[in-house]
């Protein structure tokens, strides 16, 4: 007898593919490596816009800082008077101004859109859930000079009749204009959110006993709370960073509100309304670009304490 | 196939198998923790018929099942079981496409009569094939439901979840970790996780599915005297793909085939060969499905 041949059972190489069989680098690879570049550069790209933008922004803006800036002045006066023969920068009024129109429009936005979010993703079914979901992505696909046209239109007059005021621009206006712009990302982000929770955990809670409700504020809420907190960030961004709407809806009059029907004027809006007629790298020009470096800031401290906040949650 | 059944035929007029469920009941009642068959039934399935968008799952299964007894359940893929148990706690509700018909009623009154589905699915505990921890702390996973009856202050809750857990067979594992996502725990502690939350609702019934899918055999050892310790106190239907599990915990047990109730009887008759379809023994001998 013969030993046995342990190799006569073994797959020959020929039975296989045999470029596997003899370890190339066959075409697979290669795709797999290029689909890795170009993921790569894809996400590198991405990161070098928002630095080239940020750098861009704040070189223009750059003289003007270190010159003729006055700190002081900038945060704290509200004399924005840059066409002036004594030209004064007072920044205040314009931030209180886009404070104030994004603190209105998420006051009431981000209850209604999570209201929203929370009803096509847990209540509604079939036809009425895909109705509503379209309607919800039309209603982002509203241009913003269409929003701004609705705030100076049909807002105004109706603001003017219904509280007996003698102007509808303002915080109200604008706010509520901002707030319905907001809303479809917030809940279409939202609603994300709340559909990624598994199914089989809403099923064990019920099973359970607890109620719809119950189900949605003890698991899937809690379950989704990243998602939320990124979608009304998201909201919130989009209402900061809101010009043409703003700029129409709101008066564009610099002014601390003391009442929501108070006109103010959003730090875009007067970089978008001013910015054509300055002097390229001339003061009022800087003062704009100044302008334009503190809404990156607040936008990048906003975007950096949704991470924070979200990372904590996630550890806890 | 199924309708050539000796045992269903003749009684498909009257829409169910009588013979099959009130004679599978024992004379005997037993003394002490054993199943009470001489009072009336916990559960009383009448005609139940079960279709999926119009795909029947379950058609015409009537039984009755008594008062702590471990009332098992097998049969292979597909045969309905899961879906049996669905309908007793009412979870149609979460599936529009499932239609449920016939009656089933819980200490007598119809499930569909009750008119808070909450409060009726808070007295049966459900446990699923895969452990399906809520995204919660070991802890919460069980205080979830003590809280939900409305329990609020720490020793009682305390007090609760330590019962449940030890009853669980997972206390000593968790204890120092209560406070770590459930999901954070092994594939058989979720499980174990699961039947502690079960318990916590303290159910008058209990309803495993498939529960040791996910665990391993010396844990599903553990937890199978657990359930016997549980018989005591509570009623438990138990849905196995393992027929020795039945055999070693079932008092009686059904057998499940496509959708139809082929047998129903007593465990160890079954397991003997007293059965009324030939397909039983098939099953049980595996040869079968
Ligand atoms: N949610 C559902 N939607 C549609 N059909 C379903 C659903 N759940 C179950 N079915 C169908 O009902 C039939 C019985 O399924 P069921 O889950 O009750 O079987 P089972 O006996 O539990 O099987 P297994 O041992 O594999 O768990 C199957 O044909 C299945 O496709
Ligand atoms: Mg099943």
């Amino acid at each position: 007898m013969t030993p046995p041949d342990h190799t006569a059972t073994a797959p020959t190489p020929t039975a296989m593919d045999p470029r596997r069989a003899m370890d190339r680098r066959d075409l697979a690879w290669y795709v797999d490596r290029a689909a890795q570049a170009l993921v790569f550069v894809g996400g590198i790209s991405a990161i070098i816009f928002i630095l080239g933008i940020f750098v861009f922004v704040t070189k223009e803006g750059f003289d003007f800082v270190f010159g003729s800036l006055d700190v002081g002045e900038f945060f704290t006066s509200i004399a924005w008077r840059p066409t002036s023969n004594n030209p004064t920068y007072g920044a205040l009024a314009l931030m209180v101004g886009t404070a104030s129109v994004t603190g209105f429009a998420m006051l009431f936005s981000v209850p209604l859109s999570l209201g929203a979010a929370l009803y096509i993703a847990e209540f509604a079914t079939g036809k009425t859930r895909e109705a509503l979901k379209i309607l919800v992505e039309m209603l982002a696909a509203i241009p913003s000079v269409v929003w701004g046209f609705v705030g100076m239109s049909i807002m105004n007059p109706l603001i003017i009749e219904t509280f007996d005021v003698p102007l509808g621009l303002g915080v109200l206006n604008a706010g509520l204009i901002l707030g319905l712009m907001a809303a479809p990302i917030m809940t279409t982000i939202a609603e994300d959110a709340l559909k990624a929770v598994p199914d089989t955990y809403r099923e064990a809670a019920e099973a359970l006993g607890a109620t719809r409700w119950e189900v949605i504020r003890k698991v899937v809420i809690p379950a989704s709370r990243n998602g939320l907190l990124a979608a009304v960030l998201l909201g919130v961004g989009r209402g900061f960073g809101e010009t043409m709407a703003v700029l129409m809806a709101s008066g564009h009059a610099i002014n601390i509100p003391t009442s929501p029907f108070d006109s103010v004027r959003a730090l875009t809006a007067t970089i978008a309304s001013e910015l054509g007629d300055t002097v390229t790298g001339g003061n009022h020009w800087g003062a704009l670009f100044t302008l334009g470096i503190l809404l990156f800031v607040v936008t990048f401290v906003i975007n950096l304490t949704a991470d924070i906040v979200v990372r904590g949650i996630r550890k806890k | 196939m199924v309708d050539g059944s000796p045992a269903l035929d003749g009684s498909g007029a009257l829409g169910g198998s009588p013979a099959l469920d009130v004679a599978a009941a024992p004379a005997t009642v037993n003394a002490g923790t054993g199943p009470l068959y001489g009072e009336p039934p916990i559960i009383e399935v009448r005609d139940l018929t079960i279709a999926y968008d119009g795909q029947p799952a379950l058609r015409d299964i009537s039984l009755d099942i008594f008062r702590h007894e471990i009332f098992g359940i097998i049969g292979p893929a597909n045969s309905g079981k899961t879906s049996f148990l669905r309908a007793l706690n009412r979870m149609d509700g979460f599936n529009p496409g499932m239609d449920v018909r016939g009656s089933i009623r819980l200490n007598g009154k119809d499930v569909n009569d009750w008119r808070n589905v909450y409060a009726l699915r808070s007295r049966i505990g459900v446990v699923f094939p895969l452990p399906v921890g809520l995204p919660l702390t070991v802890y919460d996973n069980v205080a979830f439901s003590p809280r939900l009856r409305g329990i609020r202050k720490k020793v009682d809750l305390d007090e609760v979840v330590e019962r449940c857990l030890t009853r669980a067979a997972l206390w000593d594992e968790v204890k120092d970790r209560l406070d770590s996502l459930g999901s954070l725990l092994s594939g058989g502690q979720q499980q174990r996780l699961t039947i502690a939350r079960a318990l916590s609702q303290e159910p008058e019934l209990l309803l495993l599915d498939e529960f040791s899918i996910a665990v391993d055999p010396v844990t599903t050892m553990r937890i199978e005297d657990v359930l016997r310790e549980l018989r005591s106190e509570l009623t438990i239907v138990l849905v196995t793909n393992l027929v020795q599990q039945a055999r070693r915990l079932a008092d009686r047990t059904a057998f499940f085939l496509m959708g139809e109730m082929l047998d129903i009887g007593v465990t160890e008759d079954l397991f003997e060969g007293k059965v009324t379809d030939e397909r039983t023994t098939g099953y049980i001998e595996g040869r079968y499905g």
